[in-house]
């Protein structure tokens, strides 16, 4: 692990001028999204402070005490407000599935390397299987069945994501396994488990890092789309892709604002996460080294 | 060469029958249709009547064999909502989601190629660079959000487009198709450049990375040398060896054009078998889902056979293995 974050790779990483806008980028929608009830001038999910009378007001509106950067939706809450309670969900969605979904593909990965043969085809072909299948449509297969709600999307965003890892850790393992350093162990007396999570596992984990940082990008678009899909998290919570998809009916009426904000601090997260991911990438490649 | 292409298909049907079994299970254990669609008023004996008519009450892996077999003849249930058989709705909504799909493919391909050529032969120049931060965005984008985007500016606020529905058509074969008329093609402008867009950018960032890496190559400079100009050392000699990826990728996006198709049918009331789908979802009527994704399973399998086949003909490397 240590090898991973060694000063150099540090300093590579704030040689290019897009990285570190994306990682700023990055940072700063995450401190608003947690520190939200102190930045956020009302909260979106406390009926109390809602008033229906406030329901599509123009940015700008001053009203109960409240100055509405960007505007109101249907329900009288702020769209600033809300986008940076939303953004909590979908950073949420996006990390706590991404680490799931590492967790179960790097732990098959492991075990497919390492032990080959019948449980190696086994995971493999049921990796193969599913990705000849858009993620969309094996989220939506899941969504469709189980039904809404934050824990099931968090399910479905991760059974997506287990074979990226899996494939890249089954990989290296193959690679590992036959290195001297394994056989050493094995002489000595350390056990299967040992020797996987002890021994190889630190030394296939760069891959991950990198695929995990591009996947949070994926994850959260996923969400988005399944909640504006009306298939996600509840609409009294809205997430970003739910508050585009109650923006998105109300356009004709001339309330733009309703979808246009959320859809850009999505941009942003989304932009910015592909940026530090593509440098991640460039860094941790060994490939791409002369 | 018959060996491989005769186990791939095996393959394949060991991939329809494991998803038949999966779908089929996961819908079992979700709700129960039944209390969906008796009246509020039904008694516990019509409520029984009514599991029995929909053949609900026998056990799980006798409803599977039933199912499979049902399949086999083309028949994956009723709807319970519109009372027609599942696959006719879905047949019916499929030409609609076709158009769609082809329509992006084409508008993918035709802005595609040319603007990662371009990107690839002068990449310092500003409009090459004006494309590559044209792709990061394209595939930052959600497809979902460009589509209410282009809805906002063309529809809303400029009033040029049409934002719903498939327009005028005309019927050849007795099947509905827009682009065949003028109103029919306004409204499939937006729809098809919103589930374009993310597979344009992909085919930009594909061409561009292939063509650098081709002109970089020895009998490039060789061409160079011998004074084969410019035009056609780029269109004859470096395109032709990048096409095989290319097209790869456009069989294999064409899966993920349907499936995307779903967003965007239900941004723009196209009405297809995407539409359905969400529809049926919401309204849980079990059979039309589990039509769809078995149909979409089938076109899937169907995609990645051909692929895998034209490029056992294409690449003479595994074509000699």
């Amino acid at each position: 692990m240590k090898g991973i974050f060694k000063n150099e790779t540090v300093q590579e990483f704030f040689e290019s001028k897009e990285a570190v806008f994306g990682l700023v980028l990055i940072v700063v929608l995450t401190l608003a999204a947690i520190f939200a009830n102190f930045i956020a001038p009302q909260n979106p999910y406390d009926l109390k402070e809602l008033n229906l009378q406030n329901a599509y007001k123009p940015p700008g509106y001053v009203a109960d005490g409240i100055r509405f950067l960007l505007g109101t939706d249907d329900q009288g809450r702020g769209v600033f407000s809300t986008i940076l309670y939303g953004m909590r969900i979908s950073l949420f969605v996006g990390l706590v599935s991404t680490v799931f979904s590492a967790i179960i593909g790097t732990i098959l990965g492991l075990i497919a390397g390492y032990f080959g043969g019948k449980v190696d085809m086994l995971i493999m072909r049921l990796a193969d299987i599913q990705l000849s299948f858009p993620a969309l449509l094996i989220a939506l297969m899941i969504m469709a069945i189980w039904g809404q709600g934050l824990d099931k999307i968090i399910i479905a965003i991760t059974v997506v994501g287990w074979v990226y890892y899996a494939r890249t850790v089954r990989g290296s393992t193959l690679a590992e396994r036959e290195k001297e350093y394994v056989d050493s162990a094995r002489v000595v007396g350390v056990g299967h488990l040992g020797i996987m999570f002890k021994h190889i596992l630190p030394n296939v984990l760069a891959p991950v890092i990198v695929i995990g940082t591009v996947r949070i990008a994926n994850a959260i678009i996923l969400e988005a789309t399944l909640s504006f899909l009306g298939l996600g998290v509840p609409v009294t919570k809205p997430s970003l892709g739910s508050m585009i998809a109650s923006g998105y009916q109300v356009l004709f009426s001339g309330y733009w604002w309703v979808s246009v904000f959320p859809g850009v601090a999505l941009m942003l997260i989304v932009m910015g996460i592909n940026l530090v991911g593509d440098r991640l990438r460039d860094i941790l490649n060994p490939k791409l080294k002369r | 060469m018959l060996e491989i292409i005769l186990r791939r298909l095996w393959q394949s049907i060991i991939v329809l029958l494991a998803v038949s079994l999966l779908v089929f299970v996961m819908v079992y254990v979700s709700g129960d249709p039944v209390e969906l669609l008796a009246p509020p008023d039904a008694t516990e004996v019509e409520v029984a009547q009514l599991r029995k008519a929909l053949g609900l009450d026998k056990p799980l892996h006798v409803q599977y064999l039933q199912f499979l077999k049902h399949a086999l003849h083309g028949n994956l249930g009723y709807s319970y909502v519109n009372n027609a058989p599942a696959v006719e709705l879905i047949f019916e909504r499929m030409p609609a989601t076709f158009e769609l799909a082809m329509m992006a493919t084409i508008i993918a391909v035709i802005f595609g190629i040319p603007f990662g050529i371009i990107a690839a032969v002068n990449p310092k120049k500003i409009y090459s660079k004006a494309i590559m931060i044209g792709s990061l965005f394209g595939i930052s984008f959600p497809t979902f959000w460009v589509g209410v985007m282009l809805i906002l500016i063309f529809a809303v606020t400029l009033g040029w487009l049409p934002s719903s529905g498939r327009g005028e058509t005309v019927k050849v074969f007795g099947i509905p198709w827009s682009f065949l008329t003028w109103d029919g093609i306004k409204h499939l402008i937006l729809p098809s450049v919103t589930l374009a867009g993310y597979h344009l950018a992909l085919i930009v960032r594909l061409v561009r990375a292939g063509m650098m890496e081709v002109l970089l190559q020895d009998y490039i400079k060789f061409a160079k040398i011998k004074g084969v100009s410019k035009k056609k050392i780029i269109f004859v000699h470096a395109l032709k060896n990048i096409m095989i990826p290319v097209i790869t990728i456009i069989g294999l996006n064409f899966g993920g054009i349907l499936a995307f198709a779903v967003v965007t049918e239900t941004i723009f009331a196209w009405p297809g078998m995407g539409k359905l789908v969400i529809d049926s979802i919401h309204l849980l009527d079990r059979p039309v889902v589990v039509a769809y994704l078995m149909i979409v399973a089938v076109i899937f399998v169907i995609i990645n056979l051909l692929v895998d086949i034209a490029y056992t003909f294409l690449d003479p490397r595994i074509r000699l293995k």
